[in-house]
């Protein structure tokens, strides 16, 4: 007998086509490869459009972890590597993107995004990566003015949450709704470590915590340690949240609690998830990239 | 945009910070000549804008290489500082 065990961890995968667009229509076809230390995305234009995109999860090797995101993308579509006319790599191993034609930083990419989703009033970044997170102050255009990281350690970051849906066996997708289902709201548990903080989740339970009173101080938590770093950097409105994390409402709404400003939320009638940011504005640098050299290489006759 | 290099240890933060936005402008690239310890170079960045940054060799050692140009070497101000005509440069420490 054979007992299967349950990844409370594991997050939906996610693959998205634009409807009614193809691909062979558009004269320029770019894309963007985000390979994070816990998600790869790949985001495919068509002449400046998002044609597609895909989010999986990062394997031991970043090559391939590139590869099937990229596959992912284009699965389905009749659409080869040699169909794509620029890619840029980004994310924590962009520099072992094999196909890509240039590699940009993470950063850079994330403000691009988010000023793509949101639009020009965007200001203040804050990108809640697997394993690291950062805050970014960028201009109108989207490029980056000033940013910060958080210190070492996995604590307030993407991995820290999956660490806790384990531990607490819960669904990660559902932690969130159920930080808010308590009576009152708990002290965060310690969000120096991810270890500690997992040591005490499993303490406070073994003391009479009910799950989801744990989970609001994880919550509390990561949220607390994210508005610091928010407020090293200075909070200019407007405010986006990108990475996994802006998907968790437990922590979102806490953030918004502590540093007094709503985060913008994504229009209505968008499909685009806060999660491909990096990869959208890889993208979009691979789009701007490849028009450059066209008219180099134009004007150079 | 404001690139800081270098690093925190337990005796202090050493940065140097680098305003890009303002070495865009710059032609003369004086940085790079007047660090005796040539720690500065020109490289593309991110926007495809050709501006300064430390070595990356260097970006983990800033407390000791930058040391000589500290008042206790004898310099009254820092060369990398003085050579940047537009102030894009300067020192956490």
């Amino acid at each position: 007998m054979t007992e299967e065990i349950q990844e409370f961890w594991r997050w939906s995968e996610k693959n998205w086509r634009a409807p009614g667009l193809d691909w062979r229509d558009a004269s320029v076809v770019t894309a963007g490869i985000d390979v994070g230390s816990v998600s790869s995305q790949a985001v495919i234009l068509a002449d400046g459009v998002v044609f597609a995109y895909h989010s999986t999860r990062t394997g031991s090797n970043s090559p391939d972890s590139a590869k099937k995101a990229l596959g992912g993308a284009t699965e389905g579509t009749g659409m080869t590597l040699d169909d794509v006319h620029y890619v840029v790599g980004t994310g924590y191993g962009r520099v072992n993107v094999p196909f890509a034609n240039r590699a940009i930083t993470e950063i850079a990419c994330h403000a691009r995004g988010a000023n793509s989703m949101i639009g020009p009033t965007v200001r203040t970044i804050l990108d809640m990566g697997g394993q690291d997170c950062k805050v970014i102050r960028c201009d109108e255009k989207g490029k980056v003015q000033n940013f910060i990281m958080n210190d070492k350690c996995a604590a307030g970051t993407g991995r820290g949450m999956e660490v806790i849906a384990d531990a607490l066996g819960v669904p990660i997708e559902d932690i969130g709704s159920r930080s808010f289902d308590i009576d009152d709201e708990p002290p965060p548990v310690s969000n120096v470590c991810t270890v500690f903080a997992k040591s005490e989740a499993t303490a406070l339970l073994k003391a009479g915590w009910s799950i989801n009173r744990v989970l609001a101080s994880y919550c509390a938590a990561m949220a607390e340690r994210v508005a610091g770093l928010i407020d090293r950097l200075g909070m200019e409105p407007e405010f986006f949240i990108t990475g996994g994390i802006a998907k968790n409402a437990g922590v979102v709404r806490r953030i918004e609690r502590l540093v007094g400003v709503k985060a913008v939320p994504l229009p209505d009638d968008t499909d685009l998830d806060p999660q491909i940011a990096g990869a959208l504005g890889a993208a979009l640098f691979a789009h701007a990239l490849y028009r450059k050299e066209q008219r180099a290489a134009a004007a150079a006759g | 945009m404001i690139a800081n290099y270098g690093y925190r240890d337990g005796s202090g933060e050493y940065y140097v910070t680098i305003d890009t936005d303002l070495c865009i402008e710059c032609e003369g690239r004086w940085c790079v000549e007047a660090c005796p310890e040539r720690l500065f170079e020109i490289a593309r960045d991110d926007y495809d804008d050709e501006v300064a940054t430390i070595v990356a060799s260097a970006r983990k050692l800033l407390k000791e290489r930058c040391s000589g140009c500290k008042p206790a070497g004898g310099y009254g101000s820092l060369p990398c500082t003085t050579a940047c005509e537009f102030g894009a440069i300067s020192h956490s420490w």
